[in-house]
């Protein structure tokens, strides 16, 4: 079949991020063509700051050199400017006279800087600052002149400063405005922002206007004059007021234009066969001048033009990073606020601390945060997905809650970290090695960082701090992903709660079933995927869906937890952690007979006997005759109980005796994550139930219930649900708890993940509240628990043999 | 060198077990004087055998999860390609590959002798 023809004009960020994702989706529909204005092939725009500071170099920002070009078979026209579209031909014509027939068009034509209508702008000397040659230029004026002016107290002005003071230049930023970045900053951040500019050697002059740009005798800029009279002396002008989209090319081919070339969602324009992406777009009456919405633009565009026709753009919520070395900052959504809003603020001038949050019927729509700005990009994410933050409303402005978090030395300021520092404790990766990969490989996403450096890809524990590596080295070219619209993996667009939908709307039974009907790219999956669909499908359709071992992580497999050598470890069930001597006797009968290596006690107090090789597993379990204690699994693990009003003299429940009839409720009981419970007898709580799934404690009157605890990557104290009276209505509360958990959070959110997400008001509606739905909630546990057999016992007695015998040959 | 860099040894082709002896979409363990290896069986029913130790840090793949042809291996979830033996870029090594062929139903592999 012969390939159709795509042309594009305009070589930057965003056209070559729509190449390539078009190449990744469809790499054999189209035969590709690019014109590019300038002699470079695409480079990331975001980083000429660093490179004009001097912190980089231009062979550092490539992030797709001619060799990609040829790789891919693209043919690339460097250096020539496209000056006609001819659309009756369908021909695009350049300024030299090269000609290329397209079947579909894209336009990627960017914006050009904004000059102000001044008299002397054409002087020599005088620049904006937009590509490559507008910063080289500015670097060779830094080698040879003393005095630079910057017109524009923006991101981009600001940036361009910085980079010339840098370099050695006595610099002054002229700003209209009553303070700096008042698109991004209300005027209590910019005074601060100001100050540690003025403190890094930059002067400033706001609420100035210029009128004209004075020449020497030589042609070039001399000095800068005011509206008041007044004047600056100058060998370096820089304007950066602002960018307008290049939609001249457009225009001329008669395509509609307003404020930018008018765009749908699906990133056509009014001629359906030309699309266009980037600064050069106006979608929904709204221009784009970051890198993140336009990188979204590319993916939907690249979607529509590999004919797959799902995606469409629906507009960005934008955040901005200033990147100022050693200046942290972070602005997003609408962080002035109005009569509808309320604000949170924090202010500690003399610590360098600002934050404040704009929030409207209990969610949040904007906020500033200076010097301190770890949870940024936790903010925009709940700005992003509207989540309700009433419950978390009182400690909202302290952060995401580093405090217990473990593995980073404590750590939540990227910034302040040395190169040499550990970043993630699981894989020893330190920040120089994640700062290196960013630049050199060219990573945009989390996801990129985690596959080449493997940092915050095991407990995840640091992921807010590659976050804040990954926005302070790509600036606003990071966003994170919107968590609600996150696909589920590379294999599929859809969200786990779409597929959750769909299992339940249109009954979906098995995983090629749910694969086909929601269109998965890859043949049967990946690993992230298809365990999650098995869980998804049995946790949906109990008894109905079959489950399939293979779709299982190892250990839910071989019903044993794999160790480093890849023998396993057997955790047997022990009731609230109770046993007898004859338990005891078996379990050291096995460990002789078998010659197990290891025998300890685990956390939920039970009995770990690690490194039985997996061909014995089977008859170990024979011979200890006791119950899977699923140790190995997303499922309930343990019910760890203090001894209680039986023997303790502080006692006032009997907690041993409730903690076994919790874990004989529930065992088996599969989940999206692991799942641990604990009882205490009285508030003393030596079981710690404060920091578990469920946590019940005794007092003189009953039990009380508190849920969504957590004792590991990130320490949580779990929050009170519910008081209630009776052993009977402790199984119940906790029965349908775990089973609104079970039915609705996303695989592998434990329940503190979950309960964040849902907010706890959500949940005590659901199960405190509702005494129908909480009756209903826990029947359907118990349906689905209904004939589910130890997987032990079963597996001793001859069944899945394959899993365990070896071949030999 | 060419030649000459092959054991001169007699090929020798073994016989593992029968395809439907492998779970679709897992892998069965053969012990072998090579030590273990790894014999998979793909949704395809295309059959692949790797020495069962990943490049990364020797851990089992027999105990992955196959997707299309590749097994994730349990450990550090790297993902091995079945028909080479290599690490999925970024990452970086291979587990050593053994020819297979499949006649009528039954599984062969050439191990060295």
């Amino acid at each position: 079949m012969k390939k159709m023809k795509l042309v594009m004009v305009g070589n930057g960020m965003a056209g070559v991020r729509t190449l390539e994702e078009l190449l990744k989706l469809a790499p054999d529909l189209y035969d590709i063509t690019v014109f590019g204005a300038e002699p470079h092939a695409n480079y990331n725009r975001i980083l000429l700051s660093p490179v004009l500071a001097g912190e980089m170099t231009l062979a550092d920002i490539m992030l797709n050199d001619v060799d990609w070009y040829r790789d891919k078979g693209i043919r690339l026209h460097l250096g020539k400017k496209v000056v006609k579209i001819d659309r009756g031909a369908r021909k695009i014509i350049a300024s030299d006279g090269t000609e290329a027939e397209y079947d579909r068009a894209l336009l990627a034509t960017g914006s050009n800087p904004f000059i102000l209508p001044v008299p002397g702008a054409d002087l020599e000397g005088v620049l904006s600052y937009r590509d490559i040659a507008d910063t080289n230029a500015m670097i060779d004026a830094a080698a040879k002149y003393k005095h630079a002016v910057v017109i524009g107290g923006g991101l981009l002005g600001l940036e361009a400063a910085n980079g010339l003071k840098a370099r050695g230049m006595n610099v002054t930023v002229v700003h209209l405005m009553d303070w700096l970045m008042e698109r991004q900053l209300d005027r209590t951040a910019a005074d601060m922002l100001q100050h540690s500019l003025e403190a890094k050697g930059l002067q400033f002059l706001l609420k100035t206007e210029t009128s004209e740009i004075v020449g020497g005798a030589d042609g070039r800029v001399k000095a800068v004059r005011f509206k008041d009279g007044s004047e600056l002396a100058a060998d370096l002008v820089v304007m950066a007021v602002g960018i307008r989209p290049n939609t001249e090319l457009a225009e001329s081919a008669g395509l509609y234009c307003k404020r930018g070339i008018v765009v749908n969602d699906t990133m056509q324009t009014y001629d359906p066969k030309i699309y266009a992406v980037g600064e050069c777009v106006a979608h929904r009456g709204v221009a784009y001048g970051l890198v993140a919405p336009l990188f979204e633009m590319g993916k939907v565009c690249a979607n529509h033009l590999a004919h797959f026709g799902i995606g469409r753009y629906q507009g960005s919520v934008l955040s901005t990073k200033l990147k100022v070395t050693g200046i942290d900052l972070f602005s997003a959504g609408d962080f002035i606020g109005g009569d509808q809003t309320e604000d949170i603020v924090l202010h500690d001038a003399v610590g360098g601390v600002y934050k404040k949050l704009v929030i409207c019927d209990d969610r949040i729509v904007g906020g500033i945060m200076v010097g301190d700005t770890a949870d940024g990009s936790w903010y925009l994410q709940l700005l992003r997905d509207r989540q309700d933050i009433h419950d978390i409303r009182d400690h909202l402005m302290f952060g995401q809650s580093h405090l217990g978090n473990s593995g980073h030395q404590g750590r939540s300021n990227a910034a302040a970290m040395s190169d040499e520092m550990e970043v993630c404790g699981c894989n020893g990766v330190c920040k120089g090695a994640i700062v290196r990969a960013i630049k050199e490989q060219g990573l945009f996403s989390l996801d990129e960082v985690r596959k080449h450096t493997k940092a915050s890809s095991s407990c995840g524990s640091c992921t807010g701090l590659v976050e804040q590596i990954l926005a302070s080295t790509v600036g606003g070219a990071y966003q994170p992903a919107e968590s609600k619209a996150k696909p589920v993996c590379g294999c599929t667009d859809h969200s786990h709660e779409d597929v959750r939908r769909m299992i339940r709307e249109h009954k979906l039974l098995s995983i090629p079933e749910v694969m086909k009907f929601m269109e998965w790219r890859t043949p049967n999956g990946c690993a992230s995927c298809r365990p999650a669909l098995n869980y998804y499908l049995i946790s949906t359709w109990p008894h109905q869906a079959a489950d399939d071992p293979q779709s299982r992580f190892i250990n839910e497999r071989a019903h044993a937890n794999i160790q480093k050598d890849g023998s396993y470890s057997v955790v047997p069930r022990m009731w609230g952690g109770s046993t007898s001597a004859a338990e005891l006797r078996r379990i050291a009968d096995v460990v002789d007979k078998y010659k197990i290596p290891t025998v300890k006690l685990t956390g939920g107090q039970r009995v770990d006997l690690l490194g039985v090789k997996k061909q014995d597993l089977p008859a170990v379990w024979r011979d200890l005759g006791m119950p899977s204690g699923h140790a190995y699994a997303k499922a309930l693990r343990t019910v760890k109980t203090c001894v209680g009003s039986e023997w303790c003299r502080f006692g006032v429940q009997d907690s041993t005796n409730m903690g076994i009839a919790l874990e004989k409720d529930l065992w088996r009981m599969y989940a999206p994550h692991k799942v641990k419970l604990a009882v205490s007898g009285c508030p003393r709580n030596c079981a710690e139930a404060t920091i578990k799934d469920v946590g019940v404690i005794g007092v003189d009157s009953g039990w009380e219930i508190c849920v969504a605890g957590n004792g590991g990557i990130k320490a949580e104290v779990a929050q009170f649900l519910c008081k209630v009276s009776t052993a009977a209505e402790v199984l119940e509360y906790a029965g349908a708890f775990l089973q609104l958990y079970r039915e609705e959070a996303r695989y592998l959110d434990r329940t503190v993940h979950y309960v964040a997400r849902a907010g706890l008001d959500y949940i005590k509606r659901r199960v405190v509240d509702d005494g129908d739905n909480r009756k209903a909630l826990y029947a359907r546990l118990q349906y689905a628990l209904s004939g589910e057999k130890d997987p032990w016992q079963e597996r001793a007695a001859g069944a899945a043999k394959h899993e365990f015998e070896l071949l030999e040959v | 060198m060419g030649a000459l860099a092959e054991p001169l040894v007699a090929v020798k082709w073994v016989k593992a077990c029968r395809v439907e002896d492998i779970p679709r979409l897992g892998a069965r363990v053969l012990k072998s004087a090579r030590g273990d290896i790894a014999v998979f069986r793909n949704a395809e029913d295309e059959v692949f055998a790797l020495a069962d130790k990943c490049p990364h840090k020797g851990g089992p793949l027999s105990q992955g999860i196959v997707h299309g042809r590749k097994v994730a291996c349990p450990m550090h979830n790297w993902n091995i390609q079945l028909e080479d033996g290599c690490a999925v870029a970024p990452d970086k090594g291979c587990a050593r590959r053994y020819p297979v062929k499949v006649e009528a139903g039954e599984v062969f592999l050439q191990i060295w002798a």
